[in-house]
């Protein structure tokens, strides 16, 4: 052999408990972060309503904090009644002024400059996406902003085509949306609520999350630039009562809102009585099915995917492994080595896998969850990665063991944590499955076409991925069963719900 | 000792490897990581031979190249081996001796393979006489097609055997294999007949190397690993030209088979022109500058 192999005389360190594969030593990527230098946070942003950036009413702010560091990065206005009439009024005046009269396709074409603006600017909003919420910037870069921009095109397509979309019906805008979006896709929750709503002719008062408002302000910024007519997009920030302003308040035509499932109760609640149109995106706790005639690497790989996408806080998250008898330890060692590939730390090195959990809140609910699963009799296995002292991160972690009774079962901890459990037949999974008031997604892996027919159709449950997972398209619908929702964004279903049919 | 029945395919799902393959290249690979894996690229190089026209002189330049990468940093790593044909061996031996670089040799009728067993044991044999360390087979890739799994299985045993001490390489030739699942069974029925590496390519068949079919080939490896507790060497070979592609293949081997894999014992890239653009990299990241491709010695 060579001579000069400095590789030979390096000690192996396993790092996986039941292989002697180790990924740990020899050769270690160096940090390899994504500038942001080009980036400009003010240290103070203002409410966006009529066109304008103006200060709240109350003149009351709030801290924001980066969650990979807890420095605090900068502080957001916080809306009140007063601000969020303000902002429902400048909208009304829009959608009864110039946009609902506006031709289709100039409609279209504002959209069409807004997705353009978006693509132009994507390095900043990626950035500053993974500042103020935490997600690695390889997500951000490829996944939350491309898409973000995809769904703008998407729909600025259909604003002079609505005809066809809806055949032999006249659909007409609904009037001011009122949209409350989550924070753990700032951007491309934004983006899905915004696009089909004016691609329709409505206008809308927008609140972000108030850990997550940063994109949604620097979108206001790029709404300005495009020159989009004042009070067709209003921005306003603040925390729970701020959204509840916009969900009680007496103008508003429609409430679309993505968040968790106690939220999404309390506003079917507040609306019972009204004539207000609702869609609402909430919790899930989604099955993944591993079949033992699947491609087992490959499945390994789309599990991954499934629970430690932008560090598990995905509604559709794959939560609940069940994996067939026969293949259950195979696939969990595999699991397990693959865990350990996984990087976990600063959200703007381009090598990350797993950024920071978004809030302190977060964090200790995840936490909380941990100890719950420890208390249930949980095997806990986490990845021996190195994490950062500061900031907000948990290792990638395995819950085996756990029975369909357990907390850590039914309830969704919107976190890195997958619970693993087995099955024997197609139907006890589909069983396994169903058994959640949950039902937003799922995924079965098997080589087989007919059982993926017979699994789909099987799923109480609005996505179903064959062989993959968190596949996310503009043209497709998405939405919940049960208690993950009502009503279905992206794709044709999309418009829907943003028209009056007449 | 074979009781697998190759006849049952393990599936193997062409779109997730890919996307797997695709995520795996955003690694990115800065500074002194970078250096530290052009260092272990080149000393895990195959330098390679194979034309109808190479002759003594070509070969003897090529085994000089082998030992002495880049005049002006001789502290650089030398290549694992230099893979030459059957009638070139003794040449490179000789020309080798003492550096601690392998003689490889392609045989068994290669690149076809289309040669009695007889010939093709004849032909290992010869190679081996000559001096070489290493024996790069190829598999009758037309009785593989027609399920002939068995008589596949026992040609490579018996070329085991020819090889006496020599590793055997087993080249699958994927390029005519065509689907990933032909490529992981190929692959595990190479391992079970006692290859002590599974190498994709002749070279001399487009497409050669690619990174998905690496992947599928490491992920048997482990496999194999999983069940027996034999760490198989892997060799892409075909293709590779560029030290950017070096590194995207080190991270496959890295992320799917850990630190064990990444030394040229278990490890090597059969590749002609990869050296220069590898030594272009090391001088750039040492000097800041990228050199004139004629400081670099065509061999």
């Amino acid at each position: 052999m060579s001579q000069t192999t400095e590789t030979k005389e390096t000690p192996y360190k396993p790092t996986s408990p039941n292989s002697k594969l180790d990924f740990a030593s020899v050769w270690e990527y160096a940090p390899a972060p994504e500038s942001s230098d080009h980036v400009e946070i003010k240290d103070q942003y203002q409410l966006f309503i009529d066109g304008k950036f103006v200060k709240p009413s109350k003149g009351r702010y709030f801290k924001s904090t980066n969650p990979a560091t807890t420095e605090v990065i900068t502080e957001f206005a916080e809306a009140t009644q007063n601000d969020v009439d303000k902002a429902v009024k400048a909208a009304r005046k829009a959608f009864k002024g110039e946009w609902s009269s506006l031709a289709p396709k100039t409609r279209g074409k504002y959209l069409y400059r807004i997705a353009r603006m978006l693509q132009e600017r994507s390095r900043e909003f990626s950035v500053l996406e993974s500042m103020d919420g935490g997600k690695p910037i390889r997500e951000s870069r490829d996944v939350d902003v491309p898409l973000a921009a995809a769904h703008f095109f998407y729909y600025a397509g259909w604003a002079d085509k609505l005809d066809y979309a809806f055949p032999g019906k006249t659909p007409e805008p609904l009037g001011v949306c009122g949209q409350i979006i989550p924070w753990n896709f700032p951007l491309l929750m934004l983006a899905w609520k915004i696009a089909p709503a004016l691609a329709c002719g409505n206008t809308v008062v927008l609140k972000p999350a108030e850990t997550t408002s940063l994109t949604a302000l620097k979108f206001a910024e790029l709404v300005k630039d495009a020159g989009v007519p004042a009070g067709v997009i209003n921005i306003v920030t603040g925390a729970g009562q701020t959204g509840a302003e916009i969900v009680n308040h007496k103008d508003i035509d429609k409430i679309a809102f993505t968040g968790s499932t106690g939220v999404g109760k309390l506003i079917q609640k507040s609306l019972a009585g009204t004539d207000k149109k609702f869609t609402l995106e909430l919790g899930g706790k989604g099955a993944l099915i591993v079949f033992e005639d699947a491609p087992i690497d490959q499945a390994v790989e789309g599990i991954i995917n499934a629970i430690f996408f932008n560090q598990g806080h995905v509604c559709c998250a794959g939560s609940r492994l069940l994996v067939q008898e026969g293949v259950a330890d195979l696939v969990t060692q595999k699991l397990k080595d693959r865990m350990e590939t996984l990087i976990v730390g600063d959200p703007l090195d381009k090598n990350t896998d797993i950024g920071a959990i978004n809030s302190s809140q977060q964090f200790e609910t995840i936490n909380s969850y941990l100890e719950i699963g420890v208390d249930e009799g949980a095997d806990v296995y986490q990845s021996k990665c190195s994490i950062p002292e500061n900031g907000y991160f948990i290792r990638p972690t395995l819950l085996a063991n756990v029975a369909q009774s357990n907390r850590v079962v039914q309830e969704e901890i919107f976190g890195p944590v997958l619970t693993v459990q087995t099955f024997r037949t197609a139907d006890e999974a589909i069983d396994k499955a169903n058994n959640t008031p949950f039902g937003l997604a799922g995924g079965v892996w098997t080589d087989k076409g007919s059982k993926i027919f017979k699994v789909g159709a099987g799923l109480r449950s609005g996505v179903v991925w064959a062989n993959t997972y968190n596949k996310f398209d503009p043209t497709s619908p998405f939405g919940g069963y049960k208690e993950s929702g009502v009503g279905r964004e992206g794709g044709l279903h999309g418009l829907s719900a943003y028209v009056k049919l007449k | 000792m074979s009781t697998t029945d190759f006849s049952v395919t393990t599936p193997i799902d062409h779109v997730a490897v890919e996307e797997r393959v695709a995520r795996l290249n955003k690694r990115s690979i800065k500074k002194d990581s970078k250096i530290q894996a052009l260092k272990m690229a080149l000393s895990m190089m195959d330098l390679t031979t194979l034309e109808g026209k190479d002759s003594e002189g070509k070969v003897i330049q090529l085994c000089q190249k082998a030992k002495l990468p880049y005049a002006p940093m001789p502290d650089l790593p030398t290549v694992a081996a230099v893979c030459v044909y059957p009638t070139m061996v003794r040449t490179a031996k000789d020309q080798v001796k003492g550096s601690g670089i392998n003689v490889a040799s392609v045989a068994t009728a290669f690149p076809s393979g289309m040669a009695p067993l007889s010939v093709r044991i004849d032909d290992t044999k010869f190679a081996v006489d000559e001096g070489a360390d290493e024996v790069d087979m190829v598999i009758s890739r037309g009785a593989f097609l027609s399920g002939e799994y068995n008589q596949v299985f026992d040609e490579i045993a018996a070329i085991k055997e020819a090889c006496g001490k020599a590793h055997l390489k087993v080249i699958l030739e994927t390029g005519e294999l065509h689907t990933y699942e032909n490529v992981r069974k190929a692959s595990d029925l190479a391992m079970e007949a006692g290859g002590d590496f599974i190498k994709t390519s002749t070279g001399k068949i487009s497409p050669a190397a690619t990174q998905p079919v690496t992947l599928v080939m490491l992920e048997a490896i482990r496999d194999y690993y999983y069940k027996t507790g034999k760490m198989v060497g892997m060799k892409p070979a075909g293709g590779i030209r560029t030290a950017k592609q070096a590194l995207q293949y080190l991270v496959l081997v890295k992320e799917t088979l850990g630190a064990a894999w990444l030394n040229n014992e278990y490890f090597r890239f059969g590749a002609s022109s990869l050296a220069n653009d590898v030594l272009m990299q090391i001088v750039k990241q040492q000097t800041g500058q990228y050199q004139s491709a004629d400081y670099f010695s065509v061999d």
